[in-house]
């Protein structure tokens, strides 16, 4: 019997990633930045897939305010530059920020279960939202623009941003798949699997748990600071709106809760859909919540987790697997 | 006088947020399920009695006697369909799916009755607008009162019921072990129905109490949930009469926040929620333990 | 008159199988006392013919008619009452709230006078929550609460666990009376003494299995013992 981590199929899916990512940077030299502003919002969604999947999928962790660390994103970097940085190093200024701001509350909210934690995350969010409604320099009520991005072409301003979000997207994907590969990730999955089980076998349930939640923390700051350099213009109504955690909840839960392709899958379809149905307004909307109703109730491993278990698939090396060569028919687990 | 004004305001205030908070505590209580869509099922109330009263240009009062066998038999309908499958799924099934509920809720009514403002404070007669001047600059409000006097009346209700009922102490039975209930012939399925049902139509009370005082639209269901919850928690969460006392705390933090800066007043009563969280969850063990 | 009959019962949890193609009868009036050590399947068969837990395979027949999927509450008011191991009283209602809050299948013989009656000792705790009982009340709280649906066929599921000897006494004079109005036992209990006191009939349970049967009197201990333990198994 072997323990093996990657698989024929897995190296070359991983190598085709790589070849993509590649491909990827020469988007904004090739298309139009139209197309390019859309695919910047379809690594914007990605980003936040795999960072609620974090939280939810690996640390069991449902949080329905994860906005509020979008919002610290956009506004930090509105703030950032209003106090004079370049533009693109207040946005990094304004990720870490988010992800700072992230670690004293943890040490209260991991303690919370699951309801209080959720609703408790909303209303940071929605104390969040409030206190910029009372700050006229960050635009109160009516919203901001990000000016300072007007001193670049704005071509070049789509591609400086494209790329900005292509390695946010790449950065905090591969911090996640390395994270997984680990030691750490075993004890992740263990912890999903059966967290009183994985205390008493001595795993340190409260210190993973906030490495996801700062790490989920940073990455939602990351997509809050490519809203506003993708649109320009913030308001406290949408950025920090429940809306995105709508959009997180559908995108893991179709995609595949606790999978690492699962929420890069649901993100593009969450992307398919809205590109198609633009102005489908409140239809849309009850069919995504439909959607992740049903889902969590009767698909909750979600399309890519149905698939990974039926076809014994493993696209990403991030579990093990066990193969048994002994009675040659190769029988594997998974995990 | 105007800190005593504020503070009466505010337990006005706080009776309405308990009688919308009683329907989510009762859910939780029995259930152990915090149903996310619980704002919504009242905006919901309030919409059916909206139409009644659109309608027929009946009173609201009527309006609501016609929407609660309604709303109970949505809530039956809801338990049985969507509750029952999440409770036997993991702990954080119910919580993704009321979640998902609530958004269908919220852009089915957009659909149906536009974004527009509604309110029914024109079909409740004075009691919107009426009040009581007490020596000076005090003014009791007849809405106020009539609120506090239902919301008592709800909760006493409610208490009666589960203790000296035997339907009552079927449901505490069930809450405590269902298993143990289950051999002891109570149909725990019919119980967990019948406390949604019961959860929904207290929602559509809450509901209709803020239809009249103030303005609903399609999207009010998620500020009206976070107030519940907020009572719940501050009240102490799994206790009855705690919500009602929870849901007048916030009520009163909220006014004397107002006193303090006029657009103070929400964000006082969520800083109070989260001081509770703080205190009672956040431990005393509060050091850095990052490096562990 | 049969009233009770499992068939090949096959009952898991997950892939653990604790009740392995059981088979057995119970006449209406018969005490059975069920035996065996600790998880050999006991509690998951009593619990499988309450309606408790869901069989994997197999049939439980129960007055001629097929109750396999038939759920628990139903199965108290066809007349089966399971008194559960751990005796799970609700600890938050009273002793006169947890008997009035089973069911009753019309009149009969035990309601709560008739109860308070046998259980002489729970008559001033009438009031008293659950939670402040000691084990020997709790112990007769559970037995009336079962007895309270009037039921045909009564199981209990270690009634002396955790009692004081003297306890125990009481609690079996009382279900001696009851045995001895006619009433149809299954009986799981530890201590092996007891139960061929008071049964008529023993199985023998082990890893799942049915390894001894037979007249409680025509057994004699070391036959009973053996079969307990598993000294002398067949391969």
């Amino acid at each position: 019997m072997k323990v093996e981590r990657w698989t024929r199929t897995s190296r070359t899916f991983t190598a085709g990633v790589a070849a993509l990512v590649v491909v990827l940077f020469a988007v904004p030299l090739v298309l139009d930045p139209d197309v390019v502003q859309k695919l910047t919002t379809l690594l914007i969604l990605v980003l936040l897939a795999a960072m609620w999947n974090a939280l939810a999928g690996y640390g069991g962790l449902l949080s329905v305010g994860q906005q509020a660390f979008i919002g610290i994103g956009a506004y930090g970097t509105v703030f950032f530059a209003g106090l004079g940085m370049t533009p693109y190093a207040a946005m990094v200024a304004a990720t870490v920020l988010a992800g700072a701001i992230s670690i004293p509350i943890s040490l209260f909210a991991l303690r919370l279960r699951a309801a209080q934690f959720a609703i408790g995350m909303w209303v940071i969010a929605e104390v969040l939202s409030l206190i910029v409604r009372l700050d006229r320099n960050l635009g109160a009520g009516t919203g901001i623009s990000l000016i300072q991005l007007n001193q670049y072409e704005p071509n070049f301003r789509q591609a400086y941003t494209f790329w900005l979000a292509l390695g946010f997207t790449v950065l905090f994907l591969a911090a996640l798949f390395f994270l997984l590969r680990s030691p750490l990730g075993a004890s992740l999955q263990a912890i999903r699997d059966d967290e009183d089980a994985a205390r008493s076998l001595g795993v340190r349930v409260a210190a993973r748990k906030r490495m996801l939640f700062v790490l989920a923390a940073f990455g939602c700051g990351a997509a809050g600071v490519l809203v506003v350099a993708n649109t320009l213009f913030i308001e406290p109504a949408s950025v920090f709106s429940v809306q995105w955690s709508a959009y997180m909840i559908f995108m893991v839960l179709v995609g595949g809760l606790g999978t690492f392709e699962g929420p890069i899958i649901g993100a593009i379809l969450l992307f398919a859909i809205q590109t198609t149905f633009t102005q489908g307004g409140p239809w849309y909307l009850v069919g995504l919540g439909a959607a992740a109703a049903l889902f969590a109730l009767f698909l909750p491993r979600g399309l890519w987790g149905t698939v990974e278990e039926r076809l014994g698939l493993r696209l990403m090396p991030v579990g093990y697997r066990v193969v048994d060569r002994r009675n040659g028919s190769g029988e594997v687990t998974t995990t | 006088m105007t800190i005593v004004n504020a503070l009466l305001q505010g337990v006005f205030l706080g009776a309405f947020y308990a009688v919308l908070a009683c329907g989510l505590s009762l859910m939780f209580g029995v259930m152990r399920i915090i149903n996310l869509a619980h704002g919504d099922l009242a905006v919901l109330g309030a919409y059916i009695a909206f139409v009644v009263v659109d309608r027929t240009g009946a009173s609201a009062l009527v309006a609501f006697i016609v929407a609660l066998p309604v709303m109970v038999v949505f809530g039956y309908v809801l338990q049985l369909t969507v509750l029952e499958r999440s409770l036997k799924a993991g702990l954080l099934t119910p919580l993704l799916a009321t979640f998902g509920l609530s958004i269908v809720i919220q852009n089915l009514l957009q659909i149906v009755f536009s974004p527009d403002v509604h309110s029914l404070g024109g079909s409740a007669g004075s009691l919107t607008t009426s009040s009581w001047q007490v020596t000076g600059g005090l003014s009791v409000s007849a809405l106020g009162v009539v609120v506090l006097v239902v919301a008592v009346l709800v909760f006493s209700a409610l208490q009666l019921f589960l203790s000296n009922t035997r339907a009552g102490w079927r449901m505490r039975a069930t809450a405590e072990d269902a298993d143990a209930a289950e051999l002891v012939g109570i149909d725990s399925r019919g119980v967990y129905a019948r406390a949604t049902a019961l959860a929904v139509a207290i929602a559509a009370l809450g509901g209709l109490f803020l239809a009249i005082r103030s303005v609903f639209d399609p999207v009010s269901g998620p500020t009206q949930l976070i107030f519940a919850f907020e009572a719940v928690v501050i009240g102490g969460m799994g206790s009855l009469w705690g919500t009602l006392l929870g849901g007048i705390a916030l009520g009163v933090a909220q006014t004397l926040g107002a006193q303090v800066h006029p657009q103070f007043s929400v964000m006082a009563g969520h800083l109070l929620f989260l001081a509770v969280l703080v205190v009672r969850f956040g431990g005393a063990r509060f050091s850095l333990r990052f490096a562990r | 008159m049969t009233l009770l009959a499992v068939r090949d019962l096959d009952c898991r949890y997950g892939l653990l199988q604790a009740v392995r193609g059981v088979s057995f009868e119970l006449a209406q009036g018969e005490t059975v006392a069920l035996i065996g050590a600790n998880g050999a399947g006991k509690t998951t068969l009593l619990r499988a013919i309450a309606g408790a837990h869901r069989p994997h395979a197999g049939a439980i027949l129960f007055g001629g008619a097929d109750v396999t999927r038939t759920p628990p509450h139903r199965r108290v008011s066809l007349g089966v009452a399971l008194v559960p191991e751990g005796r799970r009283l609700f600890p938050g209602l009273t002793v006169e709230e947890n008997l009035r809050v089973a069911a009753s299948r019309g009149r009969g013989r035990w309601n709560v006078a008739s109860v308070l009656e046998l259980f002489p000792m729970l008559q001033p705790r009438r009031r008293a929550l659950a939670a402040s009982l000691s084990g020997g009340e709790q112990q007769a709280v559970a037995i009336g609460r079962a007895l309270m649906s009037n039921p045909r066929l009564l199981l209990l599921d270690e009634v002396s666990l955790g009692l004081a000897p003297v306890v125990v006494d009481a609690v079996y004079r009382a279900l001696e009376g009851i045995i001895q109005e006619g009433a149809t036992v299954v009986l799981v209990e530890q201590d092996l003494t007891r139960a061929l006191q008071v049964a008529g009939r023993v199985v023998c349970m082990l890893e799942g299995r049915v390894v001894l049967e037979g007249e409680a009197a025509s057994l004699d201990r070391e036959r009973v013992v053996s079969a307990y333990f598993g000294l002398r198994r067949s391969a």
